[in-house]
């Protein structure tokens, strides 16, 4: 029990905090603390998401009419593998982990920082390397027109910026492994003293399997594109069939690293997720661990799925099956997540704010991309649906749909956290039905055009497919428009929004018991460790206007804790 | 990797005056720091391995692909340079091991001193490496595409060396000029930590010139013992009616080791010489696809010595520290940590040097 005194210490809004208490560029360029890494990973990555957005409107824009010719057909290639590389590489992958993975995994630790602050600045610093040294084969290749697969023996002989775009994502790579591996030492040593592994938050448990996958598949892409600039360069003859090389062998590196990606994508925004139900449901999240061991479960199945990206490359048929019947099994684990998560739902007292809805889309999103998912692992049906619409949207409903969204709701739900502020709830809703009205307007019509035959990254299209293609082009502004409202909410309660306390949204996990926004030490007080699905432990205090620890509330005001329900 | 130093620079008051230089504030005590640091090192590690993996896999298919080729090849491997540079590496695992077990106990100086050894053993190994790629691209070997295998065709350089080792050779030449400099420049301005520093670093660049001597002394030798050969006998060929019938070739131009594979032979003369003569008269040269193989073997001999070259920096951060009497018996991860991938990258090498240099 504690006085107004400590309480008002720890929890009210300090006056130094992480941002402010030091000051000028060099104190944000040099800086090893993880928050402002986090913070100027989300800057980073937001700026890729806008560039590759901006491709995609391009790219949407083009298609609007039938032989519209806006873009020459070259072009097209340019900015459709811009828009995929950039999204992929510089984007997607490092957006949850990196951005708001590094704000609170150490503080849901309990833990000051990451284990390794330098790696985590230097992983950054690779990204902006990265990244650069992608955008360069615009400016100094003439683009890059070989699709984000890099696939030989084309990516070898196009003229374009191939090397420059392939070191980039080399580089990138290298961010990666950097991000994933700091957070698995830190998961595995820098826990608080009685914070077993089932009392960490589910985030922290998608989180981990995310890095392992990075931590095995990375490498194996860096050693691929080596060799493709070794094959480009030096033509040794490894993918080259003119020189003796398999260009199928590329495909299987590539996927050996890319199939697991799509899981380094999609588990943290399950993380995510997984937080965002059970706070907004104020209810102890259903299915701990089976929640926790699925998310293990696809990053080790992940790696065994690769070849169904092959199905039509020409590998032996008896492979093909195998594959096709281990990416059955992924099913089940994302499945054990989503009931679970449905579960959570059911007679919670559910708060439909910003992160909350975003959670939702989530769910139906990636429920859409996930069983889509089902046909194209299916030999028969991957037969007349490969390489066509049908796999584009698929994968973007799990990676927009999905990822995306989640980032979104993430950042709806961490932000008061990161700056002190609230952002203006009914706007932001606004902005998450914007964004998945203009989602499902998108993608919807590209399904039936796949399954129609429309051919992926074709220019031009049959007339008959017009009216499908200005659905779509007309759902991607939509999108567009929803996603900059969001930013636009998110960036003006950093800067104006009304103060908010240390907890607002009564979530029990440990980076709440820090003040907003949190102290350089992250906590002023070490943190008590308490079950972070346990909503009860969070009281709420009228002089704080916020929830805090039972153990800091005033005893004479404490109310009673509530019976457990069982379900 | 964990780096011991303060990683906190700002002014902010906080609770640690007086904190140990060598235990970040983000750990709760040395003992948090060592095992972040030593998972750290083996998650690293086993990127490496991973890294590593693609080209052993690319050697596979294509070993199983064109087990003919990689017979054919490996011939113009030195198996004798090879087994010098695995024991050369060997015995720097065994001062790596040394140099973290003073670490632990505290000696600095024989830190020191052991990290040194396994410098230049590093070094040596390089030295020997350089003679071994420019010997074959004197021969026009290289990598598939540029692959032009023309035998007894030596241009000579300065002092009757290769051009490209000469040119291989140029930044240890400058590196060592250098350290020799700052080592001097250290003495003159009675700066006892940089004269011994640099006297290190020059000493260790200096075993890159031992590796060089001596790989080119033994180079010399073989190629003069086997000058009449390289003269007389025509290049190799791919016959795949040879390979067929013995899949197996002991003899060449550079080695005359015989491998256990004897008993394969049957009736083949095996000697050292005659069998390159057999195809005398066909006036071929060693067909381009032998080239995959040296792609492979370049990529993957190149991609170690980039680590080696790594490891090298590392330790040259480690002898200097030592130097500085940085290591405790509470306080000696980072020694460790290098050390664990120094042995790796050994561990590396021992796998490399029988699947390349020693195929049948």
């Amino acid at each position: 029990m504690a006085t107004a005194e400590i309480r008002n210490k720890i929890f009210s809004t300090p006056e130094t905090n992480y941002l402010n208490c030091t000051k000028g560029w060099k104190s944000w360029a040099f800086t090893l603390d993880h928050k402002r890494i986090g913070v100027m990973y989300l800057v980073g990555v937001s700026i890729a998401l806008f560039l590759a957005g901006i491709f995609a409107l391009v790219l949407r824009s083009h298609l609007v009419k039938f032989d519209s010719g806006m873009l020459s057909y070259d072009n097209y290639n340019k900015m459709f593998t811009l828009h995929g590389a950039v999204m992929v590489f510089s984007f997607i992958i490092p957006s949850i982990p990196a951005a708001l993975g590094n704000f609170v995994l150490p503080m849901m630790l309990g833990a000051k920082d990451v284990a390794f602050p330098r790696m985590n600045l230097a992983s950054f610093y690779l990204w902006i390397a990265g990244t650069s040294c992608l955008l360069m084969a615009i400016l100094f290749g003439g683009g890059l027109d070989t699709g984000w697969t890099f696939y030989t023996p084309y990516s070898i002989e196009t003229e374009t910026g191939v090397i420059y775009a392939t070191f980039g994502a080399f580089i990138l790579g290298f961010s990666s492994i950097f991000t994933g591996l700091n957070f698995l030492v830190t998961v595995n040593t820098m826990r608080s003293p009685g914070q077993t592994w089932f009392k960490l938050p589910l985030f922290l448990w998608s989180l981990y399997a995310t890095s392992i996958i990075q931590v095995l598949a990375t490498p194996v892409l860096g050693i691929t594109l080596l060799m493709l600039i070794a094959e480009k360069t030096m033509h040794i003859g490894i993918f080259d069939p003119r020189y003796g090389g398999d260009p199928v062998l590329f495909q299987h590196f590539f996927w050996f690293y890319s199939h697991p990606a799509v899981y380094i994508m999609i588990l943290p925004a399950m993380g995510v997720i997984s937080e965002l139900i059970s706070v907004y449901s104020q209810k102890r999240i259903f299915g701990y661990s089976f929640i926790a061991f699925s998310s293990v479960a696809i990053a080790l199945l992940g790696f065994l799925v690769w070849g169904h990206h092959m199905f039509t490359s020409g590998q032996s048929p008896i492979v093909t099956l195998i594959f096709s019947a281990i990416t059955f099994t992924v099913a089940i684990p994302s499945a054990v997540k989503v009931f679970n998560w449905l579960a959570t739902l059911f007679k919670g007292s559910i708060l439909l704010n910003t992160p909350m809805l975003f959670a939702l889309s989530f769910i139906f999103l990636f429920g859409i991309g996930g069983l889509t998912g089902l046909f194209l692992g299916a030999l028969s049906t991957d037969i007349h649906l490969h390489d066509t619409y049908f796999v584009v949207a698929h994968f973007h409903f799990v990676m927009v749909g999905g990822t995306l969204t989640a980032l979104l709701g993430g950042l709806f739900h961490w932000w008061p956290k990161m700056f002190g502020r609230m952002y203006n709830d009914a706007l932001g809703r606004i902005s998450c039905a914007l964004v998945f009205i203009g989602f499902n307007v998108t993608f919807f019509p590209q399904f039936v055009m796949g399954a129609r035959g429309m051919p992926r990254r074709y220019a031009s299209y049959d007339p008959e497919f017009q009216i499908f293609h200005q659905i779509s082009t007309f759902g991607a502004f939509v999108l567009g428009i929803g996603i900059l409202m969001a930013y636009v909410v998110l960036v003006y309660a950093a800067f104006k929004g009304p103060r908010c306390g240390s907890n607002p949204f009564r979530a029990a996990s440990m980076e709440w018991q820090s003040s907003s926004p949190p102290d350089f030490h992250n906590f002023i007080h070490q943190p008590t460790m308490n079950d972070p699905y346990d909503f009860d432990s969070q009281v709420y205090d009228e002089e704080l206007d916020t929830f805090i620890p039972r153990e800091f509330a005033d005893p004479d005001k404490l109310p009673a804790r509530p019976e457990p329900v069982h379900h | 990797m964990a780096v011991a130093d303060t990683t906190d620079h700002h002014d902010h008051d906080h609770d640690h005056h007086d904190h140990d230089p060598f235990i970040a504030h983000h750990f709760d005590g040395p003992q948090q720091q060592f095992d972040s640091g030593k998972l750290g090192i083996w998650l690293f590690l086993v990127t490496e391995v991973l890294f590593f993996s693609g080209l052993f896999v690319a050697y596979t298919l294509y070993r199983n692909h064109h087990p003919e080729i990689f017979e054919l090849a490996h011939h113009h491997l030195d198996k004798v340079l090879g087994c010098l540079n695995t024991i050369v590496l060997l015995f720097s695992s065994l001062t790596m091991a040394l140099a973290v077990r003073s670490a632990q106990t505290g000696k600095n100086k024989n830190c020191e001193l052991y990290t040194l050894i396994t410098m230049v053993c590093a070094t040596i190994f390089l030295g020997v490496k350089a003679v071994e790629y420019s010997h074959k691209w004197d021969l026009g070997i290289f990598p598939k595409y540029g692959f032009n295998y023309t035998p007894g065709h030596h241009e000579m350089g300065f002092l009757g060396l290769s051009p490209y080792l000469i040119k291989l050779s140029a930044i240890p030449a400058l590196l060592l000029a250098s350290f020799a400099g700052a080592s001097v420049m250290g003495k003159l301005t009675d700066k006892p930590a940089q004269f011994k520093f640099f006297m290190g670093m020059a000493i260790m660049v200096a075993g890159y010139f031992a590796g060089v001597a001596g790989g080119v002394v033994y180079q010399n030798a073989v190629d003069s013992g086997h000058a009449h050969l390289a003269m007389s006998s025509s290049p190799l060929q791919l016959h795949a009616a040879t390979f067929e019938e013995n899949g197996q070739h002991h003899s060449h131009q550079h080695s005359d080791q015989h491998s256990e594979g004897q008993g394969h032979e049957g009736g083949e003369e095996h000697g050292d010489d005659h069998h390159d003569q057999r195809h005398e008269g066909s006036g071929e040269s060693m067909p381009k696809s032998v080239g995959a193989f040296f792609s492979i073997y370049y990529c993957m001999t190149g991609l170690h010595a980039i680590h080696i070259i790594g490891g090298i920096v590392a330790l040259a951060w480690i002898y200097y520290r030592s130097q500085q009497g940085h290591w405790r018996e509470d306080y000696f991860g980072p020694v460790d940590y290098v050390g664990l991938y120094w042995h790796l990258v050994d561990l590396i090498w021992i796998y490399l040097f029988p699947l390349l240099y020693l195929i049948d």
